[in-house]
């Protein structure tokens, strides 16, 4: 049986529309297919802003000599901050969104958690509802469907990269390396909050949707480079609401806490790397959080193979990065084959609301009227209840995702060390600590003793 | 910079006399005072008891964020509790893990109280106390609960394998050992939380008291009187401390201008605005814009900026305008709305950019990237801050 749910796909892009007759208009064309996109019809010669960043730890920078921050006094708005901001009220101002959201109206929901309510009835107006499968996870690249090779280059903000020479870099108006594969960062025109963007890696490549290290590793840095804790990533897997499957990144500012950021949590372990791996406690949908690292890249690794696992494994999954990449979420759900099961109630599916990752970390973007004047902490609980996996699934969901992290951190556990060893003058760190525990028990995955219980 | 820390002397000194640095530093607490008006919501006092404690020198730390003291394992979420406490105005108590100028991590109960002024209450200071939490045996052996909770305990043999026994066996010589191997006198290795205890809670908490009550008394003979609880309402016009704090990490010359005052008045205006006209912020805040005219300036100029506002659109002018000390310059201004959580326009914003000035900043960031930034970074503050929180879980 092949599960399918109906829904409205959101509009990422003004050429989303006319998808059918754009194709057979790009083959009559000779030069370009008169929209100016990205694919090899119009690339040719084309340049866009380039923003280079430094390829260093930004953790472990921030630990400084001292353990303390060492910055200007007071922290300007850092540039690719600006940068995003800027080309963002640029395209706002050529009148390319399809409405204006800072005039949809938004409020914090009383409550404990401060879910917060956004009244958006323009977003999913012009579009039929279309047939989405959601039992698989992994699904290959269809050129024939929209991905963001068909965008317009006036809807890329910039291409976003690491500098060659560890330098931060800014072209104003690079040319676009075809050969290379550009990662872009391009606007979505039915954005839920200012400042919505889709991060899109090696765009060229036609990358389905599905998490690889490399990939994450760029949102990981998009967030940190960023250096603002309200400008969060977020990614959807199949079957987890993604609605198209070309591999993107989404985010925007939204200058509040989320819920899911509030919850409190429980550590179970620190991995070899330094990665502390924790559990919601008392929020409807159960999860991990991820935090630390001795290198940015521990962190990223760890998510990465914990995401790469459920993929393989045919597990729905949605990944919030928050805290300038210093936290990350990663929440299995069920709730599109619960729908496609027939499992939800009718009250909750007539909301219209896909619980993708921005609404099950907290912000809920409504279409009707009604929903948002009775929004409520109790209607945001009942609606992502639903998509948690029962605490029985959870577990034997985790006990995959550890076995994988294992295998990952075991692999990955010696170069992170020796690395490790060359900032001398250094207290032995607790990876080299569990490099002694290692070597007197050679079958032991890396792990630190968690003998602490949080909260 | 040095502008920087003559701002921040004055604004303490003229509400509280240049006397009050000495009564505060009689008090033998850890505390630090901060101003959310000034941007970046820098320290403006740190007592004796904080520089012994943090091993930093007054000059090390006045006009920095407080953010200068956290570190790598510093608890994300707690930082987010703490943020968000500035954010909503109200106090907060939690345990936190902060860094000494060594590096060095120690756990302190952190007791944040805001001082309101009593004539417009607006939050003008936050003081933080912070007191060190005496690391108690019994922490340690808290480890123990760790075999306890059934859930994820099958996962962590799965990650650990056969060495993790050792760890959970109930010995407690076996426990020691292994944790032996954990700590080393940098402390590196710290515990992941700490809880205070009611003796210093109540140490903070008598700590705050003291303090208030000094700026309280201080405040009388300036006759700009502060108090500790809100005591009046903020009227119209009213920018709240963590507008201001958003606003103020925003570099370029902008005004916020309420349109919803009678004769429009502006409400904000940043420290770049002051340096490129050469007023002072109590001479500007509350005033229409129309000072910056003179003589020459265009009045088709000024019909269209009219026209703009009136049908609510960005627009972008060249215009004529005159600093305080009447010298002119080319002022490249954009301005457009500014709409509050409700959807409804709050402002308009004005970024004032002086012709000529250099082009690009040092990123190559042109002129124009820059204005539409700071209105971005405008609109994201605004519309977010005005989102009417409810009660925030604490």
């Amino acid at each position: 049986m092949m599960l399918r749910i109906k829904r409205v796909p959101t509009v990422v892009s003004n050429y989303q529309k006319e998808e059918t007759e754009e194709a057979a208009a790009a083959a009559r064309r000779v030069s370009g297919c008169g929209r100016n996109c990205l694919n090899k019809c119009c690339i040719q010669g084309a340049k866009l802003p380039l923003y280079a960043f430094k390829r260093v730890n930004k953790f472990k920078t921030e630990m400084g000599v001292h353990g303390h921050e060492v910055r200007e006094p007071e922290p300007p708005v850092a540039f690719l901050d600006s940068l995003v901001l800027g080309e963002w009220e640029d395209r706002v101002q050529r009148g390319l969104f399809r409405y204006d959201v800072t005039a949809c109206e938004t409020k914090v929901i009383p409550g404990q958690y401060g879910f917060i309510a956004q009244l958006n009835e323009g977003r999913h107006l012009k579009k039929r509802p279309t047939e989405f499968r959601v039992d698989k996870v992994l699904q290959p690249f269809d050129g024939n469907k929209f991905n963001f090779t068909k965008v317009g280059q006036e809807e890329v903000l910039f291409q976003f990269e690491a500098s060659e020479d560890g330098e931060v870099q800014f072209h104003p108006s690079a040319p676009i390396d075809v050969e290379n594969s550009p990662s872009v960062v391009a606007i979505n025109v039915s954005p839920i909050e200012y400042g919505h963007v889709l991060l899109i890696p090696r765009v060229l490549e036609c990358l389905p949707q599905r998490i690889d290290r490399d990939s994450f590793l760029l949102a990981l840095y998009m967030a940190a480079e960023a250096g603002n804790p309200y400008f969060r990533l977020g990614y959807n897997s199949l079957g987890a609401f993604a609605t198209i499957n070309h591999l993107h990144f989404q985010a925007y500012y939204m200058a509040l806490p989320f819920p899911i950021e509030k919850a409190p949590t429980k550590k179970i372990i620190s991995t070899g790397s330094g990665v502390k791996i924790s559990e919601l406690l008392n929020y409807p949908v159960r999860g991990l959080v991820f935090e630390g690292g001795n290198f940015l890249e521990d962190l990223s690794n760890t998510v990465s193979d914990a995401c790469i696992c459920l993929q393989e494994n045919n597990i729905p999954y949605n990944v919030l990065i928050a805290d300038c990449g210093k936290r990350i979420f990663l929440l299995p759900q069920c709730y599109a084959e619960k729908q496609a099961l027939g499992e939800v109630s009718s009250e909750l599916l007539d909301t219209q609301v896909n619980p993708a990752v921005w609404e099950i970390s907290g912000h809920m973007v409504l279409k009707r009227n009604k929903d948002y004047e009775e929004a409520s902490e109790e209607n945001a609980w009942r609606l992502l209840a639903e998509v948690s996996l029962s605490e029985e699934r959870y577990q034997e969901v985790n006990a995959l995702i550890f076995e994988a992290i294992a295998r990952g951190d075991d692999a990955n556990g010696g170069v992170a060390e020796s690395v490790i060893g060359e900032a001398d003058a250094k207290p032995k760190s607790r990876g080299e600590v569990d490099a002694i525990n290692k070597n007197s028990c050679p079958a032991m995955a890396s792990g630190t003793p968690e003998c602490l219980v949080l909260q | 910079m040095d502008s920087q820390l003559g701002l921040i002397e004055q604004s303490f000194n003229n509400r509280y006399t240049l006397w009050v640095h000495e009564a505060l530093d009689e008090l033998p607490d850890s505390f630090t005072i901060t101003d959310p008006s000034i941007s970046g919501h820098p320290i403006v006092f740190a007592s004796r008891g904080f520089l012994k404690m943090s091993g930093f020198s007054r000059a090390e730390i006045i006009g920095r964020n407080g953010r200068m003291f956290q570190g790598p394992r510093t608890n994300r979420r707690t930082i987010m509790e703490i943020r968000e406490a500035i954010r909503e105005e109200r106090p907060i108590e939690v345990n936190l893990l902060n860094y000494k100028k060594d590096g060095t991590p120690f756990w302190m109960l952190f007791k944040m109280s805001l001082v309101f002024g009593k004539e417009d209450g607006r939050a003008t200071h936050f003081v933080a106390v912070q007191v060190p939490i005496v690391s108690r045996k019994h922490m340690r052996n808290s480890g123990m609960s760790y075999s306890e909770d059934g859930g994820g305990s099958r996962l962590r043999e799965i990650v650990f394998g056969s060495c993790r026994r050792e760890v959970c066996s109930d010995s407690l010589l076996d426990l020691d050992r292994v944790l032996a191997l954990d700590s080393d006198d940098t402390g590196l290795e710290i515990e992941d939380s700490c809880e205070a205890s009611d003796l210093e809670k109540r140490k903070a908490a008598t700590a705050i008291d003291n303090i208030l009550s000094v700026l309280t008394h201080y405040s009388q003979l300036t006759g700009r009187l502060v108090c500790g609880k809100r005591c009046s309402l903020p009227g119209m016009g009213f920018i709240s401390s963590s507008l201001y704090i958003s606003l103020g990490r925003i570099k370029q010359s902008f005004v916020l201008i309420d349109p919803h005052l009678p004769d429009m008045p502006m409400v904000y205006a940043s420290d770049a605005f002051l340096k490129l006209t050469g007023y002072d912020r109590n001479e500007v805040v509350g005033q229409n814009c129309r000072f910056l005219n003179g003589v020459d300036t265009d009045t088709t100029v000024l019909y269209q900026i009219k026209e703009s506002i009136r049908t609510e659109q960005a627009c972008t002018v060249r215009i004529l305008n005159y600093r305080k000390d009447k010298s002119s310059f080319w002022n490249l201004l954009h301005i457009s709305p500014i709409r509050n959580a409700s959807g409804k326009i709050a402002y308009f914003a004005a970024v004032h950019t002086e012709e000529g000035c250099r082009n690009q900043d040092r990123h190559g960031l042109s002129l124009e990237m820059r204005q539409l930034s700071a209105i971005g970074a405008i609109k994201v503050a605004v519309r977010s801050l005005s989102m009417g929180a409810g009660p925030s879980k604490s």
